[in-house]
């Protein structure tokens, strides 16, 4: 589903790379933790996943698709196969939950009447029924980050980036938020989350990759992970 | 399939016209920034291209003012005459010619100095002491000098009245030179401020423009993460902006069509007679149905191609 080989991305010409000769396997369905300290190159590898950066070497294939070969112009399609969540949500301020959501069918020229039966839909799975109505600011930090996820599930992507999804949030949100990503993978979603809360990635008992210094430095099942193991 | 693709395109532009003006309607203070520059803008167009036409029509009347007098001897023939007209009409710096008999002269005479008594007398005494006359109109009173050959060559000298020269010479002559002179001039001056005042106005506009967009960059950048096309996420703001120069477009001539009405002796006194009012407000009138799609045009073209350009740094992937 992803498949990263020996990927390297360096800022500017002499700079030490955010990330070096990275590879890295993602089969479908899979539910992967990316670990790490804020500047170790989990948030670049995102990055190069959602085509906002392009790698200085290495080969990306995603779903299907090998970044080499797509053209400026495809970048939006391959976007709407990826449902990204951000650590700042990233919702549009103008708009109503509803519209938020409604949002992401419109880019793909889905029918009003199909949009008004889905977003409803979506909106119970990410427990947010009868919010459709309410602006974003009016929303809690899980409520909002909840709204960003069912934006990116909304079109059914066979893969979900989430990049420190509880960041902004406290324990109590920030795990409604990943019981809602759990319950995406189950419907045979592939989840890649990045996170650096020890107490979430060792109640999840999942995959766990780590990422140190631009790194792979560890790559373990069902791994368990703490702070300072990755210090 | 190639139905519902064609549906779901005409789906697509029906939001992105809806979005317009969703926004249109949300960015009030921003939208009234942009429309009021705008709207000055396009008045100053407008007011521009009737100033010029305006100067333009005092100009041809001047022009058509000047001819040159050439006073033909009391002997000369009717057919000696003829022959030099049409050497003259021939000529492509000549537009027209007109022959002025004694008779004529002398009406014309009598019908000017109507009030004068003393004159009437005298010239009733004296028989017709008035030469026939050729009024040679020339094409542009700037260029006379190959009609002035011809005026002045023997064969032709022959013919005119020894004692009156003919109208070019001396004073008149350089007259002549200095009103073709400053015609030109305020010529060229009507074409460069018209030009001038709308680069300015497109440069303010372009800038207002960008800080509407600036302000929603985020906005841009979170459309094109969730992958919206470019045209899904530019349309919206360039309907906005085409929104913003239809609505200056008709404020400008609506405003310019009610300074006529309300302010016409206003304007005259204050443009010191160089501009006549009255010529300005009927070209108006008589051009409004050219004038308007005008302006129209102008306002759609500025917005369109501003807002274009204005969302192209935002909407640019990275490359390296």
């Amino acid at each position: 589903m992803i498949l990263l080989d020996r990927v390297t991305k360096t800022y500017g010409k002499h700079a030490t790379p955010a990330l070096d000769r990275v590879s890295l396997h993602v089969e479908p369905k899979e539910f992967v933790i990316v670990v790490g300290q804020s500047g170790a190159g989990k948030t670049t590898l995102l990055r190069l996943l959602t085509r906002e950066e392009k790698p200085t070497s290495g080969k990306i294939i995603v779903g299907g698709i090998d970044y080499d070969k797509l053209k400026d112009r495809e970048i939006p399609l391959l976007r709407r196969k990826i449902g990204v969540v951000f650590q700042d949500f990233k919702l549009l301020p103008n708009r109503t939950v509803f519209e938020n959501v409604a949002f992401a069918l419109e880019i793909v020229g889905m029918g009003g009447r199909e949009i008004q039966h889905t977003v409803p839909k979506v909106l119970e799975i990410v427990n947010l029924k009868g919010k459709e109505k309410r602006m974003p600011q009016e929303l809690s930090g899980g409520e909002r980050q909840r709204v960003a996820i069912a934006r990116a599930i909304v079109r059914q992507p066979k893969i979900l980036i989430a990049d420190e999804p509880t960041g902004n949030l406290d324990p109590k949100h920030a795990w409604d938020v990943i019981n809602v990503l759990e319950k995406i993978n189950r419907f045979g979603t592939t989840v890649l989350l990045t996170t650096h809360n020890q107490e979430i990635v060792n109640a999840l008992k999942r995959r766990v990759v780590t990422i140190e210094h631009g790194q792979i430095v560890s790559d373990r099942a069902r791994a368990a992970y703490s702070n300072e193991a990755a210090a | 399939m190639m139905q519902k693709a064609r549906n779901r395109r005409l789906l697509t532009l029906w939001r992105v016209i809806k979005t317009g003006m969703i926004n249109f309607g949300r960015n009030a203070w921003l939208a009234t920034a942009a429309m009021a520059v705008m709207t000055v803008t396009l008045g100053i167009v407008l007011f521009s291209i009737i100033a010029s036409a305006t100067l333009n029509n005092t100009i041809e009347q001047i022009n058509s003012k000047i001819d040159i007098s050439v006073y033909l001897a009391d002997g000369t023939t009717t057919a000696q005459a003829d022959k030099l007209m049409q050497t003259l009409r021939g000529m492509p710096e000549v537009r027209d010619v007109a022959y002025v008999s004694k008779d004529q002269a002398l009406a014309i005479y009598r019908a000017e100095n109507s009030g004068n008594q003393t004159l009437q007398e005298a010239i009733s005494q004296t028989g017709n002491p008035l030469p026939a006359s050729l009024k040679i109109a020339p094409v542009d009173p700037g260029r006379i000098d190959t009609i002035k050959a011809l005026i002045d060559a023997p064969a032709s000298v022959a013919l005119e009245d020894p004692q009156i020269h003919s109208s070019y010479g001396g004073s008149q002559k350089a007259a002549i030179n200095k009103i073709a002179h400053a015609t030109s001039i305020m010529k060229r001056v009507g074409v460069v401020a018209v030009l001038l005042f709308a680069v300015i106005s497109m440069l303010i506009i372009f800038n207002t423009i960008q800080m509407a967009i600036f302000n929603r960059r985020d906005e841009i950048t979170i459309m094109r993460l969730l992958g919206a096309s470019t045209w899904f996420i530019r349309g919206p703001f360039v309907v906005e902006s085409v929104l913003y120069g239809v609505i200056a477009a008709l404020i400008s001539v609506e405003g310019i069509d009610l300074l006529f009405r309300l302010a016409s002796s206003g304007l005259q006194a204050s443009s010191l007679g160089l501009l006549n009012i009255d010529y300005a407000a009927s070209y108006f009138r008589g051009h409004f149905w050219t004038l308007l799609p005008l302006q129209l045009g102008v306002g759609i073209l500025i917005g369109a191609v501003s807002s274009t350009i204005a969302t192209r740094r935002y909407l640019k992937f990275k490359s390296k």
